[in-house]
């Protein structure tokens, strides 16, 4: 030994630099965390970003847990819900995890998104990073809908059975690619098989894919806060923007704050409301699934009930479908409707509030009608919100052009 | 400004009626799934006047053993119908036979409280009555199961009043349930008998509910304490940073 | 920490105490919480419900069971053998005592008390045994012929594993020299009336 080994700390930092000239650990450790300034003004809807990771993390954890008990067969995957729900030890609140962590995720998704439509995190130079999140939003919808058929009850299958249809809309090839998508004449266990697989495996690994993507192109362009200021401009001589901070520790203890309250509530639901009144888990669900027999009310789970809402107000089937697809697609083209010389809504003008303000109202108003029945009042209201969703869309290219803004601040403010 | 514009139009929406379908006219059932003595009357009725024609198929009888604090010689003596082991999972003592009686297969009752609910189990067996065509349910119309607890209950008979529709025109209806025939029990009695039974339908669809509520308090309560140190945490870095 | 310090949007408190005690608790708690989140995962592992009633006790009728004869079921999806011996068998069990690595049973894993004694059994003709060999697993065959076998001369019966050449006698006691490290396992039983073996339950009273 050509030095005694003094002290530890110079042991591990010699083992440090040796894996540094090997994997650059601590240059990533460095750009990605600890020296990573994100604004200082980070408010309450800038935890969602840190939660969602969490929700994806826990729905991966338990989802593998799942996987080990679970039947993806026709006639035997209901009855396997059933036994982890009382034969696996802990089954119940493993499963009930997972379920519960659906809902969630899509809370969390939604109060993100709605983050980046107030302070304009869809503006240059981060048209990259909200496209990147709407095709996360949309790879998670087909998530969730596959994971939904698994348990195989009524709604599992009677769900399949609709949304798997309104691919026959599509003219000349429609119903090929319905059979081809089911792998049947019928929604059966080969469609419930190959569900399984995508669920388990393929779907999820293009999820964490695009959430690497998400957030490389973030980090490449440095994050919006609620001021919609440009922090890269003013710099101290170091190059550090004067109005950032590193993200560790200051973002990392605050997020472990947000994730304290955040599994507060999460448990809460588990433990004492894990069907949350029928919207989490359905009553229909807990009938097994029946090809010969129609729920008298299919709905979907409350986060697609918006989407679903549109479909059903429009008296075509082609145009219902086209127009529910619209509404998600138009979000890929947020960054190019919004003309506005400002970020935040903040410093927006009085049109431009209103209309955010309509625009959640509507989102909201058209997942409680998709809840619905579907009779004729609801039918005509739901029109009605549907003119509104796409208005929201249309008018915003000339409303964020001409109306009045204020000046955004040099600096951010508190 | 833009929070205010948002709490009005957010409360205009609340305000406006949910558009979700059910559970009307439903009594509340008053069932308390952690009345263990409810829950052990419940398991004693469904056994005597349920199982010989319902299945509860995904529960095993040892499982009641354990969640509902009886010997695994109780259970085989009082609640398991014929030649059941105490491993076996609830199969109806005479499946074939109701099959034949009734024209279809009597429903598996494991999850009935959570597909239908606790206050539809509760409503529909309080709601059979008699008419000069058998046995008819106001819950739910046109039945095929007969009211097995007639003998309890007693026998109802309806009592039809006239209204006029949303069309102006005139039809009747059952204005209520008169009992014709008293049975063994008064009123009062089968409406606790029921509350057990329905307790019982309440565990049966999910025993994982009982450990469940009991440890959510634990857990809540660790998380509390964990998010409070964590704001502290939270607050003591952020000092740092200038306003 | 000194480059942070010259941030001009940070300055960090001088007062580092509360800070480190603050940390520590959070982690601490933390840890503790992910410790029990883990549990039920772990637990999740665990023979379900189901498991353990598929793996409850069985019982063999032994009434028409011939002496010299083997009859196998399966017990946990373990092979169970139960052979009634007779007296010559049992009687030649002393004579190779010396081949053996464990004659007396001493090792205490291998067979529940009330048989670890020569025969490996309650009633001397009755022999019950988990017939999986304790190298690897395999079931040896059972050949109870007695006279010279090409894998030993002085062979007097017993269970020969074609897997990796172990060999038991007909009490599964373990011959030295081979890989099977030692005698074949007698699962927990008890009889139930002269004729029927209840396999996976020891006899009341026995530990």
């Amino acid at each position: 030994m050509a030095k005694p080994a003094s002290n530890t700390s110079r042991q591990l930092a010699n083992a440090g630099a040796w894996i540094d000239q090997r994997l650059p650990v601590s240059e990533f450790w460095k750009k990605h965390i600890s020296e990573y300034y994100a604004p200082k003004n980070f408010n309450f809807f800038y935890f969602f970003g840190s939660l969602a990771m969490l929700v994806l993390v826990l729905q991966i954890v338990t989802g593998i847990f799942l996987t080990m008990h679970y039947k993806p067969d026709a006639s035997e995957a209901f009855a396997s819900v059933e036994y982890i729900m009382r034969d696996v030890e802990w089954g119940w609140l493993i499963r009930y995890m997972h379920s519960t962590g659906a809902s969630f995720f899509f809370i969390v998704v939604y109060l993100h998104m709605f983050r980046g439509l107030m302070y304009g995190s869809y503006k240059s130079p981060r048209e990259l990073v909200w496209i990147l999140g709407v095709f996360i939003y949309l790879v998670l919808m087909a998530e969730a809908f596959m994971g939904y058929v698994l348990p195989w009850g009524q709604m599992s299958y009677w769900g399949a059975q609709v949304i798997i249809s309104l691919f026959g809309a599509i003219p000349v090839i429609g119903d090929a690619l319905v059979e081809w998508i089911r792998g049947d004449f019928f929604v059966s266990d080969a469609t419930l098989n190959r569900f399984f697989a995508l669920h388990v495996i393929a779907v999820p690994l293009a999820l964490l894919l695009l959430v690497v993507l998400h957030l490389a192109a973030l980090h490449e362009v440095g994050s919006n806060n609620p001021d919609g200021v440009d922090v890269k401009k003013k710099k101290d001589s170091k190059g550090r923007p004067l109005d950032g901070i590193p993200f560790h520790p200051y973002y990392t203890v605050k997020d472990i704050f947000g994730v304290g309250v955040f599994l507060t509530l999460f448990a809460f639901v588990i433990f004492y409301a894990p069907e949350f009144g029928g919207l989490f888990l359905e009553p229909d669900n807990f009938n097994p699934a029946d090809p010969l027999v129609t729920p008298e009310h299919i709905v979907p789970v409350w986060y697609f009930t918006p989407y679903y809402a549109i479909l059903r107000a429009v008296p075509d089937k082609l145009a219902g479908v086209v127009l529910m697809g619209l509404a998600i697609m138009v979000l890929f083209a947020l960054p190019w409707l919004d003309r506005s010389k400002v970020r935040s809504i903040r410093y927006k003008g009085i049109g431009s509030k209103i209309m955010l303000a309509v625009f959640a109202v509507t989102f909201i108003r058209l997942g409680m009608l998709g809840m619905g029945e579907g009779t004729y009042i609801q039918t005509i209201e739901a029109r009605i919100w549907t003119f509104a969703y796409f208005g929201f869309f249309i008018l915003m290219p000339f409303v964020t052009k001409y109306e009045k803004t204020r000046p955004e601040p040099e600096r951010v403010t508190k | 400004m833009i929070r205010i514009a948002f709490t009005i139009a957010l409360l205009a929406a609340a305000q406006t009626a949910w558009p979700a379908a059910g559970g009307e006219g439903l009594e509340q059932s008053g069932a308390n799934v952690h009345d263990l003595a409810s829950v052990q009357r419940g398991a004693a009725m469904f056994v005597t006047y349920c199982h010989s024609c319902h299945s509860a198929e995904y529960m095993r009888y040892q499982r009641l053993a354990q969640d509902l604090e009886l010997t695994e010689e109780q259970v085989q003596e009082n609640l398991i119908l014929g030649s059941g082991e105490i491993t076996d999972y609830m199969k109806a003592a005479m499946p074939a036979e109701s099959e034949q009686w009734f024209g279809k297969k009597p429903p598996d009752l494991t999850l009935t409280a959570r597909s239908r609910g606790a206050d539809w189990i509760y409503s529909f067996l309080k709601g059979f009555y008699l008419t000069g065509d058998g046995w008819n349910n106001t819950v739910l119309a046109n039945a095929s199961m007969p009211h097995v607890l007639w003998e309890l209950q007693g026998i109802q008979r309806p009592v039809m009043e006239t209204y006029t529709n949303e069309n102006g025109e005139e039809e009747t209806r059952i204005a209520e349930l008169q009992v014709d025939q008293a049975g063994s029990m008064s009123p009062e009695e089968y409406d606790l008998a029921l509350r057990d039974l329905t307790a019982f339908m309440v565990y049966l669809a999910e025993p994982a509910v009982l450990k469940r509520e009991s440890l959510g308090v634990w857990v809540l309560l660790f998380l509390v304490v964990f998010t409070f140190l964590s704001w502290l945490l939270y607050k003591e870095y952020w000092r740092d940073v200038k306003k | 920490m000194s480059e942070k310090e010259s941030l001009e949007s940070v300055e960090p408190v001088a007062d580092k105490g509360r800070r480190m005690l603050l940390l520590a608790g959070t982690g601490a708690v933390g840890a503790v919480g992910v410790g029990f989140a883990a549990w039920p995962f772990l637990a999740s592992w665990n023979p379900s419900a189901r498991a353990r009633v598929v793996g409850a006790p069985v019982e063999a009728y032994i009434g028409d069971l011939e002496p010299g004869q083997l009859m196998r079921l399966v017990w946990r999806g373990q092979t169970i053998g139960i052979m009634r011996r007779t007296d010559e068998m049992v009687d030649n069990l002393s004579e190779i005592n010396d081949d053996l690595r464990d004659p007396e049973s001493e090792v205490a894993d291998q067979q529940p008390p009330y048989a670890a004694n020569q025969h490996r059994s309650i009633r001397p003709e009755i022999l019950v045994l988990n017939l999986h060999c304790t190298h690897l697993g395999c079931v040896p065959e059972f050949i109870p012929e007695v006279g010279a076998q090409p894998f030993e001369q002085n062979w007097k019966g017993g269970f020969f594993c074609p897997c990796h050449k172990s060999k038991f006698d007909l009490a599964g006691r373990v011959y030295g020299g081979v890989p099977a490290p030692s005698n074949l396992v007698v699962p927990p039983y008890n009889f139930a009336d002269n004729d029927h073996v209840v396999i996976g339950v020891h006899p009341e009273g026995a530990a």
